[in-house]
């Protein structure tokens, strides 16, 4: 599978990162590259085999459905890069 | 005593519980040492006052007749692990000034036991490498050369200033992370030893996440018997990882017996690798040798689906990492790129993923959105999920063959020169770790134990892989590869 240069495009704004349109080509390439390396998978019988979903065979635990921690505002925001009036501030999301 | 810092974490144990030295010494002997190491590039953030403090409340508490192993050992702590109110930045530039509001488990389990910090560890940008040269800090550089040339070496990766800080002295032992081999690939560039304990014998909460299914924190130390020690300390339930597991700890120091008569070693054929070196055969040969002159039983076994593992391996864990890395979006903690008069939400988001991830963390997150999109979900995702568990089961079958631990080489090569694969492509770094993936793969505890040096006076390493949750039985086979092994060379010390 090679990817060309609008599927280049269109993964890295999925992946929200900005990319120069300039750098697309090395980008499609680099990724053509990986994937390439990734066909081998093709060559494996996993007819009736259930892909994996937990390398440990484990139940996962359960607990009640109860608040167990919280009222830490300040320890929430400490590290934002803008907080105002106890939020989190981002650009103008709705018009 | 001299030398304080080239203690082992059982000789420095041994040392404090005599009397003979105090934890407060010890901190100030590694504090020194990392002073001095600069060239290195290994400790990126410093904690004197911290390991200080933690070092004479040890003392207080060995004083009393009742301290843990760990109680007084100064470590480093790769930066992957988050520390309350210390950097933690995963060695990424999206990080920078992120201050933690809590403890990772794991380092707060070394804590409660006594141990000491003093600084956190270069590595990696979010463990994803093999050489450590995708740091935002820059490389870390390990300290053995080639003979005479001084130019310089890389650690490996993604563990790097762990086995550099390890292998130099700096530290008495320090922690690791391993997603793909990045304890084991590292500590066999730098001749100590690594373990990558079963998945979920240690909590990764508060660890920065890279591939949820596959990391596991272990201890980096000198000797396999300071892995024991150490992993003890580290491992337990965790509530706040469900999947870590609700299994005792066992004493793992205390079953390190020296005696492997009438054990099974697998030596699995998939592992002759083309164009392998002759030295990484030939001390592969070695090792079982010594461990049948130790009363083991080697038998040759097949893992058929080993030529797999890289590939599903590099499809699982981007996958994983463009989920976990969403959450650096700009907004909670670290970067924000300065955004243009009209940029919108979604600038924002681009723009500081853009300078704030390095190229290799954007590739990875591009392949794994890729792979997860609609239309290559089942044709990637899926398929690579399948040959995961046909690994897996490779190894099953030979555990119910009666095999207790299979025998292969740590890496394909010694630690090559920094910049050396600048040119190759991503698949050319990706088979550093051929030998140890698979271990991640399928869930299970694997160790690093250095071997033999090879022509340029480098380490080399070799790998035992044991069955799920028998890590005393590992560490107890690995001690043994040790001890016949009998490597005691030490880096020059140049820096």
């Amino acid at each position: 599978m090679s990817i060309d240069i609008d599927t280049a495009r269109r993964v890295a704004h999925l992946a929200r990162i900005a990319v120069k349109e300039d750098d697309l080509p090395a980008l499609a390439r680099e990724l053509s590259g990986i994937l390439t390396f990734m066909e081998q998978l093709n060559e494996v019988d996993v007819e009736g085999v259930e892909p994996m979903t937990s390398v440990t065979p484990m139940r996962l635990k359960r607990r009640a459905d109860v608040v167990t921690d919280g009222n830490m505002q300040d320890k929430i925001l400490s590290n934002a890069p803008d907080a105002r009036e106890g939020f989190f501030a981002v650009p103008k999301v709705v018009e | 005593m001299s030398d304080l810092s080239k203690l082992t974490l059982a000789e420095a144990r041994d040392a404090l519980r005599a009397g003979e030295t105090t934890s407060v010494a010890l901190t100030q002997a590694c504090l020194s040492e990392i002073e001095a190491a600069g060239a290195l590039n290994a400790f990126v953030h410093m904690t004197p006052e911290i390991a200080l403090e933690q070092a004479r409340a040890a003392d207080a508490r060995i004083a009393t007749g009742d301290a843990p192993a760990m109680c007084g050992m100064p470590l480093g702590i790769k930066d992957l692990f988050c520390t309350k109110g210390v950097p933690s930045q995963a060695a990424s530039r999206i990080l920078e000034g992120f201050r933690p509001e809590y403890e990772s488990t794991v380092t707060q389990n070394l804590w409660d036991a006594g141990a000491v910090m003093l600084g956190k560890l270069n590595m990696d940008e979010f463990a994803m490498g093999s050489s450590n040269e995708t740091s935002t800090y820059g490389n870390v550089v390990n300290p053995w050369r080639r003979g005479n040339d001084d130019a310089p070496l890389t650690p490996g990766g993604s563990s790097g200033g762990s086995a550099s800080a390890v292998a130099a002295d700096l530290c008495l032992a320090a922690t690791g992370t391993d997603t793909g081999g990045s304890i084991r690939q590292p500590a066999a560039f730098v001749g100590i030893t690594g373990l990558k304990p079963t998945y979920g014998r240690c909590s990764r909460w508060g660890v920065v996440a890279f591939a949820s299914s596959l990391d596991q924190a272990g201890p980096m130390t000198k000797t396999v018997q300071d892995a024991a020690i150490m992993l003890g300390a580290m491992a337990g339930h965790d509530a706040k990882d469900s999947t870590s597991a609700d299994l005792p700890v066992p004493d793992f120091e205390a079953m390190l017996t020296g005696d492997i008569r009438g054990k099974t070693i697998g030596i699995p054929a998939e592992y002759r690798m083309e164009g392998m070196p002759e030295e990484i055969e030939a001390l592969w040969t070695r090792g079982a040798e010594m461990l049948r002159d130790a009363g083991a039983k080697i038998v040759d076994i097949s893992l058929p689906h080993t030529k797999y593992a890289l590939p599903a391996y590099y499809v699982i864990a981007p996958a994983e990492a463009s989920s976990n890395l969403a959450r650096y979006d700009g907004v909670r903690y670290g970067h924000r790129a300065k955004l243009a008069q009209g940029d919108g939400i979604v600038q924002m988001y681009e723009k500081t993923r853009a300078e704030g991830f390095g190229p290799e963390v954007q590739r990875r997150v591009m392949i794994g959105t890729y792979v997860l999109s609609a239309g290559f979900y089942d044709a990637y995702y899926n398929r690579a999920r399948k040959v995961r568990a046909l690994i897996k089961r490779d190894f099953e079958t030979v555990f119910a063959d009666g095999v207790d631990a299979i025998l292969t080489p740590a890496t394909p090569s010694a630690a090559f020169g920094l910049g050396e694969m600048a040119e190759a492509d991503p698949v050319q770094m990706y088979l550093n770790d051929v030998f140890t993936v698979t271990v991640n793969l399928a869930g299970l505890p694997g160790i690093a134990v250095p071997a033999g040096l090879d022509k340029q006076g480098l380490p080399l390493g070799l790998q035992l892989i044991g069955r799920p949750w028998e890590e005393g039985d590992l560490l107890n086979t690995a001690q043994v590869l040790e001890r016949a092994a009998g490597f005691v060379s030490k880096p020059g010390k140049w820096w």
